[in-house]
């Protein structure tokens, strides 16, 4: 019989540690190449369309880069990657769109209505409402500000 | 400029992944947590300084997307108005997130889950 303390202690020393120093490079290395792929599909598109305003090819840019994302994870392989890379995957927009699909898959056996749409926004919803929600506040003080 | 965009973005991306290490934050809360950073980084017009330093090096984090929702509550109250406030920041998101949804939705009828994990 231990006490308490003891028992706490024991827990501590034995639960798996998240390998620091590994998952930090690992975030670092795939964060970075998710954020060069976006930087080439931009230039990419500034190529083919040279009279496209920056506005436009950045907003192109996240959407395809939401597409790649959704694409990967519904082929499997984002998710792996998650596995290996965590904040490096999670964070950029592909992330997002990962949060976005990878629930409306893991749900689609519970039907279409309170399986997929439902379930997609899971993680993304509160997201988007603690985003709309400061930028109406943002909009808002900016209206007596400006 | 490569070099740049990889190493803000993966410097942004450590940043991210050492919260997730120390605090065992969700993934949703750190992509929140991020996105309200992006909101304040535009607000103080800090996240411009930083787009023309590293360009998609933090429009891709998800920083872009909360900075896209504040410039355009700001640019909708210029032109229009109140109803500007009200309807800008989604209107300057509503590629991306028209993108996510129909994505998902396609995705999630025709591929069954690969990995039990979300």
């Amino acid at each position: 019989m231990i006490d308490r303390i003891e028992y706490q202690d024991y827990v501590t020393k034995n639960q798996p540690k998240s390998p620091m120093v590994r998952t930090l490079i690992a975030a670092f290395i795939v964060g970075g190449i998710i954020c060069c792929i976006g930087e080439g599909i931009g230039d990419i598109i500034k190529l083919i369309f040279k009279d496209m305003s920056d506005k436009d090819v950045a907003t192109w840019e996240s959407c395809i880069m939401i597409f790649l994302g959704s694409f990967f994870t519904a082929v499997g392989l984002y998710d792996k990657l998650g596995h290996y890379a965590g904040g490096g995957s999670i964070i950029p927009i592909t992330g997002f769109a990962n949060s976005v699909v990878s629930p409306a898959m893991e749900y689609n056996r519970e039907g279409v209505f309170f399986g997929i749409c439902a379930k997609m926004f899971v993680i993304a919803g509160p997201i988007i409402v603690f985003g709309v929600t400061a930028s109406f506040i943002v909009g808002f003080i900016g209206y007596f500000v400006i | 400029m490569y070099l740049k965009v990889f190493a803000i973005g993966g410097l942004i991306c450590m940043i991210g992944q050492i919260l997730i290490n120390k605090t065992q934050m969700s993934s949703a809360r750190i992509l929140v947590l991020y996105m309200l950073v992006g909101v304040v980084l535009e607000v103080t017009g800090a996240f411009e300084y930083m787009k023309e330093f590293a360009g998609s090096g933090v429009t891709i984090p998800i920083m872009g997307f909360g900075s896209n929702l504040a410039k355009g509550a700001l640019e909708g109250v210029k032109e229009e108005g109140f109803l500007g406030a009200i309807a800008g920041g989604m209107g300057a998101v509503a590629a991306g997130l028209t993108t996510a949804i129909v994505c998902g939705f396609v995705f999630g009828l025709i591929s069954k889950s690969k990995s039990k994990k979300i």
